[in-house]
């Protein structure tokens, strides 16, 4: 198979070369239509409206977890600030959404004023609504764009990617790897997350942006129905964003990439621009967090800096590692099932265990079973879930001949560099 | 013989009758002197009751502070009758227990119809007050004198300052008579009588940094901005001001003129819309139609228009105000005192401003070092597990969380704080201790050459730990009281000063880093931990376990971060989350220091904590935006120097 990888003209299809790809694209439109027909909004109303928005908020995880995937699982780069990414697209589409839906209420208050309003005194009202909470009534300037969907939509993506393209800069430049790099992240996270809960922040402090599930101007189209077309948008963004993540993997960027995980300075030796390829693998992957934000938070409604403390990040860390990291499906699966786990046991529906001498109730106890079995992952399982589809492909472990294949055996470093 | 009349009176009490209240020794000094003044203190006027509280005041009488006392709380009646005043207790509405004002004693029950409530008011209180202060200033007990000055201090007035220099002259405590001075001085200032009384009064505080002091001078210095065509000559004008320079802004400087009446207001959009709206007539405002009007350049011309048409008040323009800002002066004129007396205090008071600024620095040096150590104190643990054997351990926050709640714990069982510290620190490093190494032995052991799994795994435990602390002991913070001995402050001046608990972080993260620098270079586990980091394979063939070394080396940096909960934990409230509020910063600390070396640690944590202090002190109000720019210029720092303050050099550094 390696002379195929290594000969691009005779190169197979993606998807032949790929086969999860074709499962996986094939068991989200499974899923998506199953869960449209079995909706309120076009089908028989099985599933709730809060449900179907529970998935659609669920496979944007699930497009977070594969850029977590891909910078960790595939570069080594454990990065605990993509979920700072994910809240960053977030804010944008919010001020957006908030904006907009503040200048309809605006206008329908100032029509029955006896002058036509000016544009200042529709942007001094809008202000004055959305920053009354925090004591303020002036659009700072970091909401000079929010009148524009399209302006704002282009920030939620660029202003993520250029707060990694920096960063990573200064990181990477400085060689700062490994655990350092994972801390440095984790303060970047929590710095921007303490920045966006002063209200001088110009973006409401603590309260974060509420209201985000109304969409301005389609008040008159049911919640059942919106949450289909998010549910849709994310299914979109997920299948484009599995793609887009298997064909950064496949051929020599891949290749690259892995070989930096294993070991980085004998890719330098070999002439490649180490930097330069953590650098793209970063800013891609939290361009590609924003967008999943940029879906999630019109789903949830309200977006506030809890959202972006480290603590979210490491989360997404751990369902990576849960579901199986070097592998794009196993972030899915992770995602997918600690997510809805978590949401299940914490949401109180979980059946308490009654123990006789005392009752374990799930809401206090799921962080710390979450917990207990991350580290039992850790320990026993580097696979993670992804692991048990070895065990039905019988896919063997590579042949190592008793060596050490650096410092990670939970990635299959032979049979990767085979694909 | 008042004797004989009690006793019968008593008798007449127990036998179930009232007897009218005449049992009273009407030719006591003191009533002969409230009879004196009888007239005076039954009207009640404050114009007319000055002689009356001074003529009781200055009878030295041993009852006069009684009556001064008692007729302050309204518990003074007069028998219509008689016309002799009596102090009565109100037993129901309509019955008293009166007593003589002379000794006190009682005289009987008696219905209150023929006596009078003397309801001096809340002036005539005022006057009482000020004159008993005297008393209480001249009392043989010296608590009760610092007392009475005390309550000048806290509420000055006029009369006190009398008083105050009487007693003053009689006052043999000798570090009493200083802080009467000083009151004595404070109060001429404010209530002296002739200018030059109070200018030396002023005088004497020069660069003296007492709160009290700025206080009484602040007043003295208030201003009033005014407005004229040049500037009066003399000395009441504090300074003349630019308009448009920062303390006085164009706007506000026309302000004033439009107050006064020399300029014409600006025209403002709101004011602008209602005048338009008030011209509506038939869908039309100077000839524009309303529903054009959506555009500010609209407004204007339509606004034009109904000037043009004598409408509208014409608004000034740039060029009119311009020339209204011109044509005037602008100054500061003292309102607060005499202008000699305020420029003696404005004089003085920038010369303590100088001295307080000097102070508050030293002060912000004091909290940058006990922040600082604080810091240090949560990053000592870690730079043993973390500097030493390169282990990432997420948890080290829910350890420091595990020893405060250690200290919390013993603190239910032995309620005497002294004793329960005591017990707890070593309590604390005992079942933190236990915890690091089981979770080395479990955990991390597996895990020596993935330190990013370390990681991983270390935030499992990390979390589970946390929802576990407030699965036992509930969400809400718990305190963790310090004993008796570490309340308060030290105290350098009124600006400068530590509390005791501070202090004793200080000495105790001073105290660390002489056990950490003990146990790392004098003892054979030092000696074997810093083998067994170098090269555990090596140090196993010489005969050390590296296995035990490790865990025990865990277990020490583990022991040390719950001996820093009980100290956070006594500084802050102990909550769940405690933990996770370090984490980063300790991490910070260890990482700007330098990985590996424990005097890099000190710097760092010294560093972060001095910076912080100082960003805070730049924009004092948001300690989250000091964390914010701190942990930028962080992950600058580390960009210069990647390797911390102190880089490890040579073979160490490969490790």
């Amino acid at each position: 198979m390696s002379d195929i990888a290594l000969s691009p003209g005779t190169r197979r299809p993606l998807v032949a070369r790929y086969p999860a790809l074709a499962v996986f694209m094939i068991v989200l439109a499974l899923f998506t239509i199953g869960v449209t027909i079995l909706s309120e909004g076009f089908g028989i109303g099985v599933i709730s409206t809060s449900f179907v928005k529970t998935l659609g908020k669920t496979l944007c995880l699930c497009l977070v977890a594969l850029a977590m995937d891909l910078v960790w699982g595939y570069c080594g780069i454990l990065s605990l600030g993509h979920m700072a990414f994910f809240g960053i697209g977030g804010y944008a589409i919010g001020m957006w959404l908030m904006y907009a839906r503040t200048e309809i209420i605006v206008t329908e208050s100032l029509a029955a004023a006896p002058l036509p309003p000016t544009p200042q005194e529709i942007s001094d009202g809008i202000a004055a609504q959305i920053f009354g909470v925090v004591g303020a009534s002036e659009f700072p300037p970091i909401w000079a764009v929010a009148h524009s969907l399209p302006l704002q939509l282009l920030a939620a993506v660029l202003v993520p990617g250029l707060i990694a393209l920096v960063f990573g800069w200064l990181a990477f430049r400085s060689r700062v790897t490994g655990v350092y790099l994972s801390i440095l992240t984790q303060a970047m996270t929590l710095a921007l997350a303490l920045y966006l809960f002063q209200n001088d922040s110009g973006l409401r402090g603590n309260n974060g942006l509420s209201g985000l599930q109304n969409l301005p101007g389609l008040d008159h189209v049911a919640q059942s129905t919106v949450s289909l077309w998010f549910f849709w948008a994310s299914a979109l963004a997920l299948a484009l964003g599995y793609l887009l993540c298997t064909w950064i993997v496949s051929g020599k960027f891949g290749s690259v990439i892995r070989a930096i995980r294993d070991d980085e300075a004998r890719v330098r030796f070999l002439g490649y621009p180490v930097e330069a390829y953590k650098l793209f693998v970063f800013t891609v992957t939290a361009v590609i967090a924003a967008i999943g934000g940029v879906l999630y938070y019109p789903q949830a409604g309200i977006v506030n800096p809890a959202e972006i403390a480290p603590i979210a990040s490491i989360y997404l860390a751990v369902w990576v590692a849960i579901g199986g990291r070097g592998r794009l499906y196993g972030a899915v699966i992770g995602a997918a099932l600690v997510s809805l786990l978590s949401t299940w046991f914490t949401g109180g529906q979980a059946p308490d265990i009654d123990l006789g001498f005392y009752t374990i109730r799930w809401v206090d106890w799921w962080t710390i079973a979450l917990g207990l079995s991350f580290v039992a992952v850790t320990l026993f399982a580097p696979k993670g879930i992804g692991g048990l589809v070895d065990l039905v492909t019988e896919r063997k472990s590579p042949q190592r001949h008793g060596a050490d294949l650096g410092p990670d055996p939970g990635a299959l470093r032979e049979k990767e560099a085979d694909e | 013989m008042s004797r004989h009349f009690l006793a019968i009176c008593l008798l007449a009490t127990l036998l179930g009758g009232a007897l009218p209240a005449l049992a009273q020794d009407a030719d006591a000094p003191i009533q002969t002197l409230l009879q004196e003044h009888g007239e005076a203190i039954a009207e009640s006027s404050r114009r007319t009751i000055g002689p009356a509280i001074d003529a009781l005041t200055d009878s030295g009488l041993p009852a006069a502070q009684r009556v001064l006392e008692r007729w302050q709380a309204k518990e003074m009646w007069r028998n219509e009758e008689t016309g002799l005043f009596v102090f009565a207790e109100e037993i129901d509405r309509d019955t008293l227990r009166i007593f003589d004002v002379a000794g006190e004693a009682e005289i009987g029950v008696v219905p209150d119809d023929g006596y009078d409530q003397l309801k001096p008011n809340s002036g005539i209180r005022g006057m009482i007050g000020a004159a008993l202060v005297r008393f209480q200033l001249t009392d043989p007990d010296p608590a009760v004198r610092a007392t009475a000055l005390e309550a000048i201090g806290r509420d000055p007035e006029a009369a006190h300052l009398n008083t105050l220099r009487k007693a003053l002259a009689d006052e043999p405590d000798a570090a009493l008579a200083e802080r009467m001075a000083r009151q004595e001085r404070l109060l001429t200032i404010q209530y002296g009588e002739s200018e030059a009384e109070r200018i030396e009064a002023i005088e004497h505080f020069a660069g003296d940094l007492g709160v009290d002091v700025r206080a009484a001078l602040n007043p003295l210095i208030a201003t009033r901005l005014e407005v004229a065509e040049t500037v009066p000559e003399g000395p009441e004008v504090a300074r003349v001001l630019e308009p448009g320079s920062e303390a006085l802004s164009r706007e506000a400087a026309h302000a004033l003129l439009v107050d006064e009446g020399l300029s014409a207001p600006p025209l403002s959009r709101d004011r602008k819309r209602d005048v338009l709206v008030a011209n509506i007539e038939g869908g039309m405002v100077g000839g524009i139609e309303v529903a054009s009007l959506s555009t500010d350049a609209a407004r204007d011309t339509a606004y034009a228009a109904l000037v043009a048409q004598g409408v509208a008040q014409p608004a000034a323009t740039e060029q009119e105000i311009d020339a209204a800002l011109d044509a005037h002066v602008f100054f500061e004129r003292y309102i607060g005192a005499p202008p000699a007396v305020a420029a003696a205090a404005a004089a003085v008071l920038t010369g303590i401003e100088n001295s307080v600024m000097v102070n508050q620095a030293a002060d912000l040096v004091l909290d940058a070092i006990s922040l600082g150590s604080i810091y240090f104190l949560a990053a000592i643990g870690l730079a043993i597990t973390f500097g030493v054997m390169g282990v990432i351990n997420m948890a080290h926050g829910e350890f420091i969380m595990m020893g405060a709640y250690t200290g919390f714990v013993v603190q239910q069982f032995v309620p005497d704080h002294t004793v329960s510290i005591l017990l707890a620190i070593p309590l604390a490093f005992a079942v933190t201790f236990a915890a690091g190494v089981a979770m080395e032995r479990l955990v991390i052991r597996w895990l020596y050459h993935r330190p990013l799994e370390t990681l991983l795994a270390t935030f499992g435990v990390s979390i589970a730990l946390q929802q576990l602390a407030k699965n036992i002991f509930g969400t809400q913070a718990r305190p963790l009281t310090a004993p008796g001995w570490l309340d308060g402050s030290l105290v350098f001046n009124d600006i400068v000063s530590i509390s005791y608990i501070r202090i004793a972080i200080f000495v105790l993260a001073l105290l660390f880093l002489a056990v950490f620098l003990l146990v790392m270079n004098r003892t054979r586990l030092g000696l074997e931990v810093r083998a067994v980091t170098q090269n555990p394979a090596m140090a196993g063939s010489m005969g050390i376990n590296p296995d035990r070394i490790n865990m025990l080396t865990f277990g020490f940096g583990s022991g040390i971060a719950g001996i820093a909960g009980v100290a956070i934990g006594l500084y802050a409230k102990v909550t769940s989350e405690m933990g996770s509020d370090y984490i980063v910063q300790s991490f910070m600390t260890v990482v700007v220091g330098g990985v590996g070396n424990i005097w890099g640690t000190l710097l760092g944590a010294g560093m972060i904590g001095g910076l912080q202090k100082m960003i805070e002190w730049l924009n004092p109000s948001n300690t989250l935006a000091a964390q914010t720019y701190m942990i930028l210029f962080i992950i600058l720092f580390i960009q210069f120097r990647p390797r911390g303050i102190i880089a490890l050099k040579g073979r160490a550094a490969e490790a």
